[in-house]
C-alpha cells in the first residue's frame, strides 16, 4: 500500500455525496482489499471516525479486508438462476476450481463468490468473472471458460 | 460522435438536436445496430460487434454500425438489426459472427438472408411525436413488423420507449424521438402545474411501495428547507428482475429529463442516482448521458433559459439490498452503513443530509416525459381503476420467451405467460413469483388476475419492481420459500430483533422441512414466527420478508405437509426427500435421458422404455429437464 | 394535544414519542434499546403497541412513535402480546441467562423457548445502547460491524479498542451484563473491548480516580478546570474548604 496513491483517490472524490463509498470503492479495486492502514487515512483526512469505516468495510458486500484472488467469479444466486440451476453450476465450479464460494485460491488468482442478480436473468443460470457476464452456461462448460481464464484469455 | 456543442436553449436549437438525431437514427447508407446491452454482451454481441467493425473495414463498406440497447428479447440475443435505405429493417436474432458475416455479404449483393431472420420492420412510431417514420413501402404477404410478433404484440412501450431503438450514448438519438421537449414544456408550466399533471396521471411509484407519485412530490415541494433533493432508486435489489438496468443501459436520458421535471417541479437543484455498482455498463451509461447533457446544456445552469439549474450526480451502490429501502439508501449516500431507520420522518421531510429529498424508482422517472407531453388523461387510459399507465417486468424463469416486456396495467397474467412468454413448453406452469423477496407465489389458477398493484396484494403477492419469475411442476414450493429467506436473513441489516434472529429461525425451519427433519408442529411454529416478523420488523424489509412462505403455505400447503409427513419432496428437488424413477408409461424411449446422464444411470435401447438405476443417480436433474415427455418422476425413497 | 391511550384520554406535554406520554402515564411498556438520554433507534421491537385509529394502522415502536392529535395507541392489545412474546422467545435463543431477558420473559408469561440458539454462545443482545453511548458521551470506540446474523458491536478490525477512554458509559447501559469493567491496580480493562487503560490517581490523596484518558478528555470538553485529577472525596474536600474560606 502506498500513502500517496491512497490521497490521490480520495482527492479524486470532493463531492459529498457517495464519498466514503466511492473512496473505499477505488481503494478495494486497487489493492483488492481494503488495507486498515489505508482506512486510517481515509479517517484522518476526511474527519470520519474509524469505527464508521470499519463498519462501512464489514457492511457492503463489495468490500473486504481480505484481499480478494486476481480474477472474481461471481456466480449468480438470483431467482432465476436459482429456478434454472444455478447450484450445480456452483458446484461445478467449487470442483473445478478447487475452493468454496466466498473463498480465494491459495495462489491468489481466483475468488469464487456468490452474488445475488447479475441482472442478466433472462440468460439464467449466469455467472461474471471480473465484470463480464456469461450467460446460459451449462456445467460442462466450466472447464472451457476457466481454462480461457488461465490461459490469460478471458478478457 | 456528436457534431455541434452549441448549447440547446431554445426550440430551434432543439430541433437542430433532432435533426442531427435523425440523420444517424436514419442515415442514408445501411446502418447495422447491435443489441449491446449486458443481455446482448452475455449472449456474444461484444464478439459479433467486433467482427463487424473488422469486416465493414477489411471490405470498405459503406456501411455504419452503432450500439443499441435493449430490445427486450433477451433470449433472442444478440439482436442485430439491419437498415438498408428505402427497404424494411432486418432484425435478425442470435447472431454469431457467420450469421454477421453473411449479412455483410447480403449487404454487398442486396439481398439480406433470412436465416435468422425475426422480424421486418416497415414504420416506426415515435411516442412522444406521434410521428411514424416510414422505412419502406407495404409489408408483403406474410410479413411481419414487430408487432406482429407474439412477443411484441400485446405490449405497449412507454418507459422503455427508446431502449433498442436509439444508441443510448448519442444525446442526439434520444431528442429525435422527442426527448427533452418535456423538459422544455416542464419549464413554461408552473411547478404547481406540473405536479397536478403528474397527481392527475394516477402514476405510482415503480420501485414496489407503489405509491402515489405526484403526493409524494408536492409533500416534498411542500416541505420546508433550503436544498432539496430527487434521488433516483436505481439499486434494484430483487434477484431476478432487471428492468432498470435495462433503462438505464438503454435509455439513460429518460431518466435523467424526468429528474430534471422533478428538480424543477419540487425546487431541487440537485439529483443523485444510486446505481448498484454490480451494473457497470449502467453506470458508464449514465455518466456519459449526464456528461452529454451537461455539454448541450440541458443539465446544468439556467436550463432552456429558464433560470432553472439541475445537476445530477452517480453514486453506485457498494452490494446490500437492504439499500434499496429509502432510509438505508440515504444512510449509504451519506457514507454510512445502510441502516434503515424509523419512518416518521419520511424523506419528503428529512431525507439526505436531513434536507427534503424525493425519492423514485428508475422507471417512475422514465414515465415522467410522455405524461408531461402527452397528458395526463392520456396516461390515465391505460390500465384499471387504481393502477394506470403500463408496467414494465422481467419475464424469466421457466418460459419460453425470457425478456424484459412492458404491457398496460390490468393485462392478465395468462396473456403475458401464454402469449407473451410463449407458455412454458411441455412442462406445466405452478406459479408466477413476483415482487421478489418481498413478494410471493401467485399460483397457476390465479392465472387470470390482471396485472394491478391491489388485485396482486390481495393474491397474497405484489406488484414488486416488475421481477417475473415463471415456475413450473419441476420447482418445489418449499425451496423456493427457504431460498427467499436465505436471501432475506443473509440481506437482512441486522439492526432489528424480529428480522435480524426471526429471519434465520424461519430459514431454520423451512432447511429442517427441506431436510425432512420437521414435525408438523413446526408449521405453526413457522407461520407464529412469520406474522411476528411481519408485524413487528423495522423496515420494509423485514416487514415483507414472510410473504414468499406466507404465500406458499397459503397455496401449496400440501406440499410442506409432503415434505414432513411423508418425507417427500414430491417435484423433485429437496434432494434427501425422493429419488427420481423413470415412468414407464410416459416413456417414449427416445433416448434423451440417457445421453445426458453424467453418471450413466441411465440404462435402455432406443424405442424401448428406459430404466433408470436409483443408486447411482445423483439428483443432477439434467434427465429432467431433458425429457420432452415429462416421464422423469420424482417418487418417494424406499426406507 | 391529546392521544387515546388504552381507551383512556391523555394529554401530550411536549413528549416527543408515544412511549414517554405512556410511562408518564405510569403504563408499562417493556424496552430494551431505549434510553432517555440517547436518541431513538427502534432496534429490539419490544415497545410495539397497535395503533387503531389516528396513523397508520397496525403495529409499530412506541419509542420512535411521535404523538398526533387523534392517535388511538393500545399498548396491551392481544395481537401486541402475542408478538411480544414471540419477540421475547427470539431473544432467549441467544442469550438464555440473562437475568434481565428472564426476568422480561417471566412478566410477559413466556414459558417456552422454542428456538434454536446460535453455535458460539452470545451475550450481546445488539440493542445498540453502548454504541449510541459511546458515540453520544464517550469517544465513538465501539460500533456496530458486518450485517445479518453476522452484525456485531465491535472496536475497528476487531481490534484492541485503541479510541477507547475507558469512561465506562457502556458498561452503565448494556441491559444483559456483556459490558465488563475491571480495575486492578493502575490497570482499567474493559471486555469485550480489549481495553486496557492506565488509570489516574487523585492528585490529592493518591487513590485511584479515573483512566487517564477519560481525564484528558474531560479536560477537553469541561471548562471548569478546578477540580481536575480529585477523586470525588477530594473533590467535595476543596469545595467544603472553599465554601468555609468565602463564608
Ligand atoms: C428492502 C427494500 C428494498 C427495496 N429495493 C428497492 C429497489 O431496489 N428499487 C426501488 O426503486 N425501490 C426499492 N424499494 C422501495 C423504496 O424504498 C422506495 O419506496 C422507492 O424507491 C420509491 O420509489 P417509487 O415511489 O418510484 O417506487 C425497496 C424497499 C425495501 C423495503
Ligand atoms: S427489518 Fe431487517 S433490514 Fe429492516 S431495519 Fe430491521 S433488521 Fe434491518
Ligand atoms: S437471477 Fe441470475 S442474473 Fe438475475
Ligand atoms: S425500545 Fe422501542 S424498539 Fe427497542
Amino acid at each position: 500500500m502506498n500513502t500517496a496513491e491512497v490521497r490521490e483517490i480520495i482527492a479524486r472524490h470532493p463531492e459529498p455525496e457517495g464519498r466514503v463509498a466511492a473512496i473505499l470503492e477505488e481503494i478495494q479495486k486497487k489493492y483488492r482489499h481494503l488495507p486498515e492502514e489505508a482506512l486510517r487515512i481515509v479517517s484522518g483526512e476526511l474527519g470520519v471516525s474509524l469505527t464508521r469505516l470499519y463498519g462501512v468495510a464489514t457492511f457492503y458486500a463489495a468490500f473486504s479486508l481480505e484481499p480478494k484472488g486476481e480474477h472474481l467469479i461471481s456466480i449468480c444466486h438470483g431467482t432465476a438462476c436459482h429456478v434454472k440451476g444455478a447450484k450445480n453450476l456452483a458446484e461445478r465450479w467449487e470442483r473445478e476450481v478447487g475452493i468454496k464460494e466466498g473463498q480465494t485460491t491459495a495462489d491468489g488468482m481466483f475468488t469464487l463468490e456468490a452474488v445475488r442478480c447479475l441482472g442478466c436473468c433472462s440468460l439464467a443460470p449466469v455467472f461474471s468473472i471480473d465484470g463480464k457476464t456469461y450467460g446460459g452456461v451449462k456445467p460442462d462448460q466450466v472447464p472451457e471458460v476457466l481454462g480461457e481464464w488461465k490461459g490469460g484469455g478471458g478478457r | 460522435m456528436e457534431g455541434g456543442r452549441r448549447p440547446v436553449r431554445n426550440a430551434v436549437d432543439l430541433e437542430q438536436l433532432k435533426q442531427q438525431g435523425l440523420s444517424t437514427l436514419y442515415p442514408r447508407r445501411t446502418k447495422i445496430a447491435v443489441g449491446m446491452a449486458t443481455c446482448g454482451r452475455a449472449a456474444g454481441a461484444g464478439q459479433v460487434f467486433a467482427c463487424l467493425r473488422e469486416e465493414i473495414f477489411k471490405r470498405g463498406l459503406d456501411v455504419g454500425l452503432s450500439a443499441t440497447g435493449c430490445l427486450g428479447f433477451c433470449q433472442q440475443e444478440p439482436l442485430v438489426s439491419v437498415q438498408c435505405p428505402g427497404r424494411p429493417r432486418y432484425i435478425y436474432s442470435r447472431v454469431g459472427p457467420e450469421l454477421a458475416l453473411q449479412i455483410l455479404d447480403g449487404i454487398a449483393g442486396e439481398c439480406l438472408p433470412e436465416r435468422g431472420l425475426f422480424a421486418r420492420v416497415y414504420e416506426d412510431q415515435i411516442l412522444l411525436t406521434g410521428e411514424r417514420v416510414k422505412l419502406a413501402e407495404q409489408p408483403r404477404e406474410g410479413d411481419a413488423g414487430l408487432e406482429q410478433v407474439p412477443f411484441f404484440a400485446p405490449q405497449v412501450k412507454v418507459a422503455t420507449r427508446n431502449c433498442g431503438f436509439v444508441d443510448p450514448g448519442s444525446i442526439a438519438e434520444y431528442t429525435a424521438r422527442g426527448g427533452y421537449l418535456a423538459l422544455r414544456k416542464a419549464l413554461l408550466m408552473k411547478p404547481e402545474e406540473i405536479i397536478e399533471e403528474i397527481t392527475r396521471s394516477g402514476l405510482r411509484g415503480r420501485g414496489g411501495g407503489g405509491f402515489p407519485t405526484g403526493r409524494k412530490w408536492l409533500l416534498t415541494r411542500e416541505a420546508s428547507g433550503e436544498e432539496k433533493y430527487v434521488i433516483c432508486n436505481a439499486d434494484e435489489g430483487d434477484p431476478g428482475a432487471y428492468m432498470d438496468r435495462s433503462i438505464l443501459e438503454g435509455d439513460p436520458h429518460a431518466v435523467l429529463e424526468g429528474m430534471a421535471i422533478g428538480g424543477y417541479a419540487i425546487g431541487a437543484k440537485k439529483g443523485i442516482i444510486y446505481v448498484r455498482a454490480e451494473y457497470p455498463l449502467a453506470v458508464a451509461a449514465i455518466q456519459e448521458a449526464i456528461r452529454q447533457a451537461e455539454e448541450y446544456g440541458l443539465l446544468g445552469d439556467d436550463i432552456f433559459g429558464s433560470g432553472f439549474s439541475f445537476r445530477i450526480a452517480v453514486v453506485k451502490g457498494q452490494g446490500a439490498f437492504v439499500c434499496g429501502e429509502e432510509t438505508a439508501l440515504i444512510a449509504a449516500i451519506e457514507g454510512k452503513m445502510g441502516e434503515p431507520r424509523p419512518r416518521p420522518p419520511y424523506p419528503a421531510r428529512q431525507g439526505l443530509w436531513g434536507s427534503p429529498t424525493c425519492i423514485n424508482n428508475v422507471e417512475t422517472w422514465a414515465n415522467i416525459s410522455p405524461i408531461v407531453v402527452l397528458g395526463s388523461e392520456w396516461f390515465a387510459g391505460m390500465g384499471t381503476e387504481t393502477s394506470k399507465g403500463t408496467k414494465v417486468f422481467s419475464l424469466v424463469g421457466n418460459i419460453r420467451n425470457n425478456g424484459l416486456i412492458e404491457v398496460p396495467m390490468g393485462t392478465t397474467l395468462r396473456r403475458i405467460v401464454y402469449e407473451i412468454g410463449g407458455g412454458t413448453g411441455h412442462f406445466e406452469l405452478k406459479a408466477l413469483q413476483t415482487g421478489g423477496p418481498s413478494g410471493g407465489c401467485i399460483p397457476a389458477d390465479l392465472i387470470d388476475l390482471p396485472v394491478d398493484y391491489e388485485a396482486l396484494t390481495g393474491a397474497g403477492s405484489i406488484m414488486g419492481s416488475g421481477g417475473m419469475v415463471v415456475m413450473d411442476e419441476r420447482s418445489c414450493m418449499v425451496d423456493v420459500a427457504r431460498f427467499f429467506l436465505g436471501f432475506t436473513a443473509a440481506e437482512s441489516c441486522g439492526k432489528c430483533l424480529p428480522c435480524r434472529e426471526g429471519t434465520g429461525q424461519m430459514l431454520e425451519i423451512l432447511d429442517r422441512i427441506c431436510a425432512g427433519r420437521a414435525e408438523m408442529s413446526d408449521l405453526e411454529l413457522l407461520e407464529e414466527l412469520a406474522r411476528t416478523v411481519q408485524d413487528t420488523s423495522l423496515c420494509g424489509l423485514g416487514q415483507t420478508a414472510p410473504s414468499p412462505v406466507l404465500s406458499t403455505l397459503r397455496y401449496f400447503r400440501s406440499e410442506y405437509e409432503a415434505h414432513i409427513r411423508d418425507r417427500f419432496c414430491p417435484a423433485g428437488v429437496c434432494t434427501d426427500l425422493f429419488r427420481f424413477v423413470i415412468d414407464e408409461e410416459k416413456c417414449q424411449g427416445c433416448g434423451r435421458c440417457a445421453r445426458v446422464c453424467p453418471q450413466e444411470a441411465i440404462t435402455g435401447e432406443k424405442g424401448d422404455k428406459y430404466h433408470m438405476d436409483s443408486g447411482r443417480c445423483v439428483k443432477c436433474r439434467a434427465c429432467l429437464d431433458a425429457c420432452r415427455y415429462r416421464a422423469i418422476k420424482a417418487v418417494p425413497r424406499e426406507v | 394535544m391529546e392521544i387515546t391511550l388504552n381507551g383512556k384520554s391523555v394529554p401530550v406535554q411536549g413528549e416527543a414519542t408515544v412511549l414517554e406520554v405512556a410511562r408518564r402515564e405510569g403504563i408499562w411498556i417493556p424496552t430494551l434499546c431505549h434510553h432517555p438520554g440517547l436518541p431513538p433507534y427502534g432496534a429490539c421491537r419490544l415497545c410495539i403497541v397497535e395503533v387503531k385509529a389516528g396513523g397508520r394502522q397496525g403495529l409499530t415502536a412506541s419509542c420512535t412513535l411521535p404523538p398526533a392529535e387523534g392517535l388511538v395507541v393500545e399498548t396491551d392489545s392481544p395481537r401486541v402480546r402475542e408478538r411480544r412474546k414471540v419477540l421475547v422467545q427470539l431473544l432467549l435463543a441467544v442469550v438464555r441467562d440473562a437475568p434481565e431477558i428472564r426476568e422480561l420473559a417471566r412478566r410477559l408469561g413466556v414459558e417456552k423457548a422454542p428456538f434454536k440458539p446460535p453455535e458460539e454462545k452470545r451475550e450481546c443482545i445488539l440493542c445498540g445502547l453502548c454504541v449510541r453511548v459511546c458515540e453520544t458521551a464517550g469517544n465513538s470506540a465501539i460500533g456496530f460491524a458486518f450485517r445479518g446474523s453476522q452484525r456485531r458491536v465491535s472496536p475497528p478490525f476487531g481490534k484492541a479498542a485503541a479510541d477507547c477512554i475507558g469512561c465506562r458509559a457502556c458498561a452503565k447501559v448494556c441491559p444483559t451484563g456483556a459490558v465488563r469493567f475491571e480495575q486492578a491496580g493502575d490497570r482499567l480493562t474493559g471486555e469485550p473491548w480489549q481495553a486496557d487503560l492506565q488509570v489516574a490517581r487523585c492528585t490529592s490523596c493518591g487513590r485511584p480516580l479515573a483512566a487517564r484518558l477519560l481525564l484528558d478528555f474531560a479536560r477537553k470538553k469541561v471548562v471548569c478546570s478546578d477540580f481536575e485529577g480529585l477523586c470525588p472525596a477530594c473533590r467535595r474536600r476543596k469545595v467544603a474548604r472553599s465554601v468555609k474560606r468565602r463564608g
